[in-house]
């Protein structure tokens, strides 16, 4: 028997007086139903990406007599991990599609619409067409939204048509495909990197490289620019490492010592203007500075960053209570911005939703965060974190974490467990 | 409310999550941080669900990941203490066991083992 089985058999029976002790010691009021059950309780959460879906699917799992619904504005996921992939041209876009079946046959509510208001006081969301929902515990985690007035001449419009960011995963990957695809050999691939904090960190240069594969075989001439505000980067060593590497010196690197910060783009010219230079490219993806998913700043959720404030060990907002955010959108750092984060906070996110709805404590966190990137189909870096709660933050663990090695001696095993974590957490999310 | 949730309606928390709740803290004459009471089936649930991002659902492996489900305690928290100790030359894992206490590392092998 182990001993979590043998504390279970030991705390259960204390368990039926654990509403009403809880008044005593101080522990959370005011969620559960005083019967130490959480049967009927309503959580909502808004996304159905990976902090989302983890959310829900986690919540279902660990007591299915709390009632989930889940909102998204689209009929599947398609991920942000693994895009670059598909912009390489090494996967098709419905290798990284997820639909929300599992978690309907899990027993979660999905509903497809757009949420465009969050009543706080009154606990209820609202939809474009009109429909509400009422919650007990809301979960938002909308991901990333764009601040496009941080670079002259950069719009959503300039972006659905001429300078994609394909930063959300979708049509714009597609897009900048297709844009890669059509272009002539000879040609140069202009990447304009964001600031920090940004999702997924290591992204911009995976992509450089993933490209860079492409032209290597398809249009060997070109050369790929990246324009870059920041001064350094996630992996930089073993980037630059990977880059030269496979690619020779196709890729090259204008960081924020050198002017490299994308201030200005005109797309009648196919033209930007970094540090006062005027760069000409035939393909030019500009990923622009971001903030909170638009349903958080909606909400009342962001502070002046455009980050969402949480309690470090439950996620609830300290803006509005009863409402969690969890993943991009919230203050987690230093975990990155990533969906492996997103789904170890919203795990954690949900074992305090359904203790508190027992009127118990929520549990000790404890968070993982490991990402993959490929510089090549057989080329893969890693850089892995664990952290613990200390003082109420979020804290990484001494001693613990960090890149792979220089040098590439893991580069191709590496390569493998990249698709191996992908094919993992993916079903873990929207797959069982 | 439907029926199978009536049925349920005094229905308790289930084991893994139960354990990582830290049930302790209600039940205590005085309250007390959280961080200063965790048994070990809670540290090992809670750590567990963590480690599935790569090693499958309830451990079940994924591709070269291996699996960890019914795997024995001693296997799992032997070859976690190797990573740790860099005994064992791994790949992301010796970073990742560096993160973990060796009574984590065997509540999180104890976790698995029972899958």
């Amino acid at each position: 028997m182990s001993l979590s089985r043998r504390g279970f058999l030991k705390l259960s029976a204390a368990m039926a007086s654990a509403g009403a002790m809880g008044a005593a010691t101080g522990c959370q009021q005011g969620n559960g139903n005083g019967d130490g059950t959480a049967s009927g309780k309503r959580v909502v959460v808004i996304g159905g990406g990976f902090g989302g879906a983890t959310a829900a699917k986690y919540v279902k799992m660990f007591d299915d007599t709390i009632d989930v619904t889940m909102i998204d504005g689209k009929a599947s996921h398609t991920t942000c991990p693994f895009s670059n992939l598909v912009i390489g041209g090494l996967k098709d876009i419905d290798e990284i599609t997820h639909d929300f079946k599992a978690l309907e046959k899990r027993g979660v509510n999905v509903v497809k619409g757009w949420v465009t208001g969050v009543d706080a006081e009154a606990q209820s969301v609202t939809l474009e067409d009109g429909r509400s929902f009422e919650y007990d515990r809301l979960v938002v985690s909308p991901g990333i939204d764009f601040n496009y007035d941080a670079i002259e001449g950069y719009t959503e419009e300039v972006a659905n048509t001429s300078m994609p960011h394909a930063w959300q995963a979708g049509e714009q990957t597609l897009l900048l495909r297709r844009q890669l695809e059509e272009m002539e050999d000879g040609g140069t691939f202009i990447l304009g990197a964001p600031p920090n904090p940004f999702r997924c960190p290591p992204g911009p240069y995976e992509r450089a490289a993933l490209v860079a594969n492409y032209f290597k075989e398809h249009k060997p001439n070109s050369k790929i620019l990246i324009l870059d505000p920041k001064t350094g980067f996630s992996k930089e060593g073993l980037f630059r490492e990977g880059w030269t590497a496979n690619y020779g010196n196709m890729i090259e690197w204008i960081g924020g010592d050198f002017g490299g910060g994308v201030e200005k783009v005109d797309p009648d010219t196919m033209t930007v203007v970094a540090g006062g230079t005027e760069y000409k490219g035939d393909v030019i993806n500009v990923i622009p500075p971001q903030k909170a998913g638009k349903i958080a700043q909606v909400a009342g959720l962001a502070d002046d960053s455009g980050w969402c404030p949480v309690n470090q060990q439950t996620y609830e907002s300290t803006i509005h209570e009863r409402i969690h955010v969890v993943g991009d959108a919230c203050i987690g750092s230093p975990m990155p911005k990533s969906g492996f984060s997103a789904n170890s906070q919203a795990k954690n996110c949900a074992a305090s939703i359904v203790a508190m709805f027992h009127n118990e404590s929520a549990p000790i966190p404890s968070w993982v965060n490991t990402c993959y990137s490929l510089v090549a189909p057989d080329y893969g870096i890693s850089v892995a974190a664990v952290y613990e709660l200390k003082d109420g933050k979020t804290t990484s663990v001494e001693g613990a974490g960090g890149v792979s090695p220089l040098g590439g001696e893991n580069a191709e095993a590496e390569a493998g467990y990249a698709h191996d974590w992908y094919a993992s957490i993916t079903k873990d999310i929207w797959g069982s | 409310m439907s029926q199978s949730h009536a049925a349920a309606t005094r229905r308790r928390l289930p084991n893994t999550i139960l354990a990582a709740i830290g049930l302790g803290m209600c039940l205590s004459a005085s309250p007390v941080l959280a961080d200063e009471h965790q048994s070990a089936g809670a540290m090992g649930s809670t750590i567990g669900y963590t480690c599935m991002g790569c090693h499958g659902v309830a451990g079940e492996g994924s591709g070269n990941i291996p699996r960890l489900a019914g795997v024995p305690q001693e296997a799992i928290a032997g070859m976690m203490l190797a990573y740790k100790s860099d005994g064992q030359a791994g790949t992301v894992m010796n970073r990742i066991a560096k993160g973990y206490s060796d009574e984590e590392i065997q509540a999180v092998a104890e976790f698995f083992a029972n899958q």
